[in-house]
């Protein structure tokens, strides 16, 4: 599978996103710089993590206006398979892509930690290949992951299964202990109506090889390839 | 001219910095002070001379970028 992986200036998880699904996962992986205004021959788009210009008035507000966002719009619209992890998923709020914001985590503090992360629904591309029940280990690195969104779409986000992953304690509960950032509903991940647009804080691609202590993240992008796979390549525009 | 826009979270958004700085207040002994809100200031120089048009492209632009209508309200004003 050919992905585009966004880089933003400020990016910094891009590189490590190509690692995983290049050298982990042997698919074609390519970077994609902003102002491009094509994805090219794209079958999923990834948009990463980091501090897209330098986080300027709020996380992810101008990335979402760069050229390259207008064709990842165009992209999702026609049903294409689009993540964004962490700053991404900031990006795609902003973009009107997916639900809700995310804003200053509750504590006031960067929390850089490990978080077990339960998933709420195997329906969707991004979680198909997720045991029932397996809690992923998978940390988190951000100082504004506070999910929120109003009553209404909260509540919308429930009825449609919306709410991918959440973040609980290694026996599985979502108590409050467990939410590092103040997150309505424990929401560590969301997609969109449609399921072809998810995003979530925590960094799948840093717990992709054992080497570095867990390789649940990759079921996240092992559940996307295998979405892809036996789906007619349609080309970006 | 110039424009003044104020931009503030919308009071069902946790604001945990207004919380921490009420709670400073109150530690450092200032009674009466109740909820406070943390918001972002910007002033914008205008180069035309139409106010009202300014007034309506400011307005979209809040709407567009300088605020994020689902978490935050904004006012401003043209002077």
């Amino acid at each position: 599978m050919n992905f585009a992986v966004l880089q933003f200036p400020g990016s910094n998880c891009d590189q490590d996103v190509v690692h995983v699904l290049r050298n982990v996962l042997g698919h074609s992986a390519r970077l994609l710089w902003h102002k491009d205004s094509s994805l090219g021959e794209a079958d999923a788009v990834i948009v990463p993590g980091g501090f897209s210009y330098g986080d300027y008035l709020r996380t992810g507000a101008i990335a979402r206006f760069s050229p390259v966002m207008d064709a990842v719009q165009r992209f999702a619209a026609d049903g294409g398979l689009v993540l964004g992890i962490c700053n991404g998923f900031q990006i795609l709020c902003e973009a009107g892509l997916l639900p809700g914001a995310l804003i200053r985590n509750r504590s006031l503090q960067f929390r850089c930690e490990h978080t077990f992360l339960k998933t709420a629904t195997a329906d969707s591309s991004f979680t198909s290949r997720i045991p029932p029940d397996k809690l992923l280990r998978v940390p988190i690195a951000h100082g504004e992951g506070c999910y929120f969104a109003d009553e209404e779409t909260l509540a919308r986000l429930k009825a449609n299964h919306q709410i991918l992953w959440r973040y609980v304690t290694a026996q599985g509960e979502p108590t409050e202990a467990a939410n590092p950032n103040g997150s309505l509903d424990n929401i560590a991940g969301i997609c969109n109506e449609q399921r072809n647009v998810a995003g979530l804080m925590p960094h799948p691609e840093r717990a992709s090889e054992l080497i570095l202590g867990c390789a649940d993240g990759r079921l996240v992008f092992e559940s996307m390839i295998h979405a892809l796979v036996g789906k007619p390549v349609a080309l970006a525009t | 001219m110039k424009a003044k826009i104020v931009i503030t979270p919308k009071k069902a958004v946790l604001d945990p910095q207004g919380k921490t700085v009420q709670n400073a207040l109150a530690l450092m002994g200032y009674t009466g002070v109740g909820a406070v809100h943390v918001g972002k200031y910007l002033e914008i120089e205008l180069t035309g001379a139409d106010k009202d048009m300014a007034s309506r492209q400011i307005a979209e632009a809040c709407h567009k970028i300088l605020s994020n209508p689902v978490i935050e309200d904004y006012r401003f004003e043209i002077e």
